[in-house]
């Protein structure tokens, strides 16, 4: 791994360029029809994890992963999102990461074979109204003879329909708890809901009296969700940064190629000015992701802060990008033909998830704070 | 101590940073000798070569040294001669003399001569190629006739970079020369100009059958342009900002007034100073990154980016500020254009800074020129179309 921040070894360089072709061969930009539970997905999850092993990149070599850092997770993420690949990589990198920082030997044993791609898990904190918890569960589990029964409510679970294993954040009498539940057990029901986005699942998971096995109890489960969260922030980032790239390359080819009163539409200064314009808020969305990165590998930064701003400039590059795209492409960049839709629909999306707008501009505080004389 | 090679590098520039200060406490030393000794041990440039205020470095190591020598107190040599560190000396190294290096960087980085650009004209600005200031070769010196404007410290520089025609029977931007003049020298005349701010900081400049010496022409005859190019890299990444730290730099006017006068305060603004200080910190670590990956190779048309964003960033921080204080910043003596520059810009009024940002999206290249050239040379889209481009100079019709 490099440290020296915006600089990536040749190692990384090749990872990327690994990535990439597999994402071009999975996801070739004619098919519009990008759905995270059709066939396509569920090979091309195989693909990344059993051929290229990029699944479960930063799990530690102990738990079975690669031990990799932040920055080529953020480089898988980023090349995901070029494509608008429909992969469960949120919601794995959120249960893994979670995982990896519960200190329990049950923990090690769901997780080695999701970070091998074998098996799906999905982490469970939101409440019954979709919204990001972690400090206040809306389920709830009780210990009942030697096991444990959960009872709640949560909505929009990334990646959560189709999880093997659903890590659920509770509220017990004891306090804050990590729980273990089969998704196929009785008592749990899942819904896979219809979204804008066409690429990314999100799922309505009720549990009703469902067996459930304790993972770790106590305010350590809390920060492990928490620093798990900031890594998946990194990685929807990544992903944005990914999303805005392609529109932008898109979006220039069309200006160079397209002709209307003679000419090429790019020398025409209203859309030129409006592609560089493109081009200024992608440049941001990879400083900020790139630099939160970093900040998790080598600490450059407070890893909340460096995550959130990550999240607010390229959700703002992301929705501005496919915007922009959208409208130099003209009537064809409205029809479903067009992959813009998938952008600007994952763009929107992705810019509330993970506690969305509000909680990641609370989290700018810092930036408030005036300069030391 | 200087003999730094290898992995070394890094702690070699420091150590030696380090050993500067402790030579030459800048409590007690003037900023001349200080940025004297600064230059000749190699420390000024550290990727100019050695000699010429530089040790043949990674540019990037240079962010090394400014870190101990801000932490010291030691005097920003840029802000005394903006002109000559932005524009003057990355251009004198690479296409001037070894006698003109020899003669002119020194001094340069020192702040005893200052320096000043003479690009545009009345009718050439954002078309610079198109000026008409010419320069005669009479067969023993070269003779400049001619009006440049806006000419930013012309009244207290030494020395100016001119661009003039040489050959005006052919396509504009093949008849250009570059030089160095003296303004000290008969024939030019500086009258300075009072601008919107009520100061005036930058003059018009009459040159009227100014002799240039052969030597003090910078790259060939008609290669102007290309020599023109290289400042202009250099200007706008000069001018796209320094910043260094979080908070730093405009976005830290904000934040302070902020913080001293919580009785202005509303939510909303709180939310707009947010977003401010988000396109601050993108603006602050793009910069950064675009100085580590750069590497050694020379910035190139990304400092486009990073004027343009820092221009229109100025406006909106100094914008947001005018709002917060409402009546009480529409108070506002203007100086007179005779009044000394003795206060610092950065000490300067909010309102001062807020009239002073409007020309920060014209000077330099304005937004539309960078956003073109962001759209042509970094996106590779096709250009204007251009009526004047095979013409000779002569037969292109100007204002
Ligand atoms: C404070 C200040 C300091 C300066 N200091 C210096 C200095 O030290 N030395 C020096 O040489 N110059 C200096 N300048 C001049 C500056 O470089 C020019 O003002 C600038 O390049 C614009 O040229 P112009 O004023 O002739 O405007 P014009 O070129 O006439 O432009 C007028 C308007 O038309 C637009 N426009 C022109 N061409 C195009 C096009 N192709 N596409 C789209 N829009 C276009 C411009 O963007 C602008 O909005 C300074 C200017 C200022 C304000």
């Amino acid at each position: 791994m490099t440290t020296e921040p915006f600089v990536f070894s040749d190692e990384q360089h090749l990872l990327r360029e690994t990535v990439r072709d597999a994402c071009q061969r999975a996801w070739p930009p004619e098919a519009v029809e990008r759905t995270a539970n059709g066939p396509w997905a569920t090979k091309f999850w195989t693909t990344l994890a059993s051929e290229l092993g990029v699944v479960g990149l930063t799990v530690p070599e102990t738990l079975g992963g690669l031990g990799a850092g932040v920055v080529d997770l953020t480089i898988v993420a980023e090349e995901l999102g070029r494509v608008a690949a429909a992969a469960p990589m949120l919601g794995t990198t959120l249960a893994t990461e979670t995982l990896a920082r519960v200190e329990c030997e049950t923990a090690a044993t769901v997780l080695e074979p999701v970070a091998g791609g074998q098996r799906l898990a999905a982490l469970v904190v939101t409440d019954d109204a979709g919204a990001w918890t972690p400090d206040r569960p809306a389920t709830t589990a009780r210990s009942e003879g030697d096991g444990w029964r959960i009872d709640g409510a949560a909505r929009g679970v990334l990646d959560g329909a189709g999880a093997d294993d659903l890590l659920v954040l509770s509220t017990t009498d004891e306090g804050i708890a990590l729980m273990l539940v089969d998704g196929a057990a009785d008592g749990v029901t899942r819904r896979a809901v219809d979204t804008m986005d066409l690429t990314r699942e999100l799922a309505d998971v009720t549990f009703t009296d469902a067996q459930a096995t304790l993972l770790q109890v106590g305010p350590a489960v809390v920060d492990a969700v928490r620093g798990a969260a900031d890594v998946a922030t990194i990685v929807l980032a990544a992903e944005q940064l990914g999303g805005c790239q392609t529109m932008l390359d898109r979006t220039v080819e069309h200006a160079r190629t397209h002709m209307q009163f003679g000419r090429p539409i790019g020398t025409f200064q209203a859309v030129r000015h409006r592609c560089a314009d493109m081009l200024v808020a992608t440049e941001h969305a990879r400083s900020a992701v790139y630099h939160a990165a970093w900040a998790a590998d080598v600490g450059i930064d407070d890893v909340a802060v460096a995550a959130s701003l990550a999240h607010v400039v390229a959700s703002q590059a992301h929705t501005e990008v496919s915007g922009g795209a959208l409208q130099l492409h003209g009537g064809i960049g409205f029809t479903w033909e067009h992959p813009t839709h998938l952008y600007l629909k994952r763009a929107w999306s992705d810019a509330t998830l993970l506690g969305g707008r509000a909680f990641h501009r609370a989290r700018l505080a810092p930036l408030l704070e005036p300069p030391r004389a | 101590m200087t003999d730094t090679i290898g992995t070394d590098r890094r702690t070699g520039v420091v150590v030696d940073a380090e050993e500067l200060v402790r030579d030459h406490p800048p409590a007690e030393t003037g900023a001349v000798a200080f940025l004297g000794a600064q230059f000749d041990r190699g420390l000024a440039w550290v990727h100019f070569p050695t000699g010429r205020g530089g040790r043949g470095l990674p540019q990037g190591r240079q962010a090394d040294v400014d870190r101990v020598l801000r932490a010291s107190g030691a005097p920003d040599a840029f802000l005394r001669n903006p002109i000559g560190h932005g524009m003057a000396a990355p251009t004198v190294v690479v296409h001037g003399s070894d006698r003109l290096q020899e003669r002119l960087l020194r001094p340069l980085f020192t702040g005893e001569e200052l320096w000043a650009q003479l690009f545009s004209e009345p009718g050439a600005g954002s078309d610079l190629a198109g000026l008409a200031t010419r320069a005669e070769w009479d067969g023993r010196v070269w003779r400049v006739t001619g009006q440049k404007v806006w000419t930013s410290l012309a009244q207290h520089a030494r020395w100016a970079l001119l661009v003039a025609r040489t050959d005006p029977d052919v396509p504009k931007h093949k008849g250009l020369t570059y030089f160095v003049v003296d303004l000290h020298h008969p024939g030019v005349d500086v009258r300075p100009l009072r601008q919107l701010t009520g100061d005036a900081e930058f003059n018009e400049v009459y040159l009227d059958d100014v002799e240039i010496d052969d030597g003090w022409r910078l790259g060939e005859v008609g290669d102007g342009w290309r020599v023109a190019m290289t400042t202009l890299m250099s200007e706008r990444k000069a001018l796209g900002g320094r910043s260094s730290a979080r908070g730093d730099g405009t976005i830290g006017d904000a934040l302070r007034l902020w913080a001293q006068r919580p009785e202005l305060r509303t939510p909303a603004d709180e939310q707009h100073l947010l977003d401010l200080a988000v396109r601050a910190e993108a603006q602050r670590l793009t910069g950064w990154r675009h100085g580590a990956e750069q590497g050694d190779a020379p910035m190139g048309s990304r400092g486009a980016i990073d004027k343009v964003v820092g221009a229109e960033l100025n406006q909106a921080v100094y914008d947001f500020c005018m709002r917060v204080l409402g009546v009480e910043a529409t108070r506002y003596t203007h100086p007179g254009p005779d009044d000394p520059h003795t206060t610092p810009p950065a000490d300067r009024s909010l309102t001062w800074k807020f009239l002073r940002s409007r020309a920060n999206t014209i000077e330099g290249g304005t937004s539309e020129i960078l956003r073109n050239i962001i759209g042509e040379r970094l996106l590779g889209l096709p250009g204007d179309v251009r009526v004047d481009k095979d013409v000779p100079w002569r037969d292109v019709p100007r204002s």
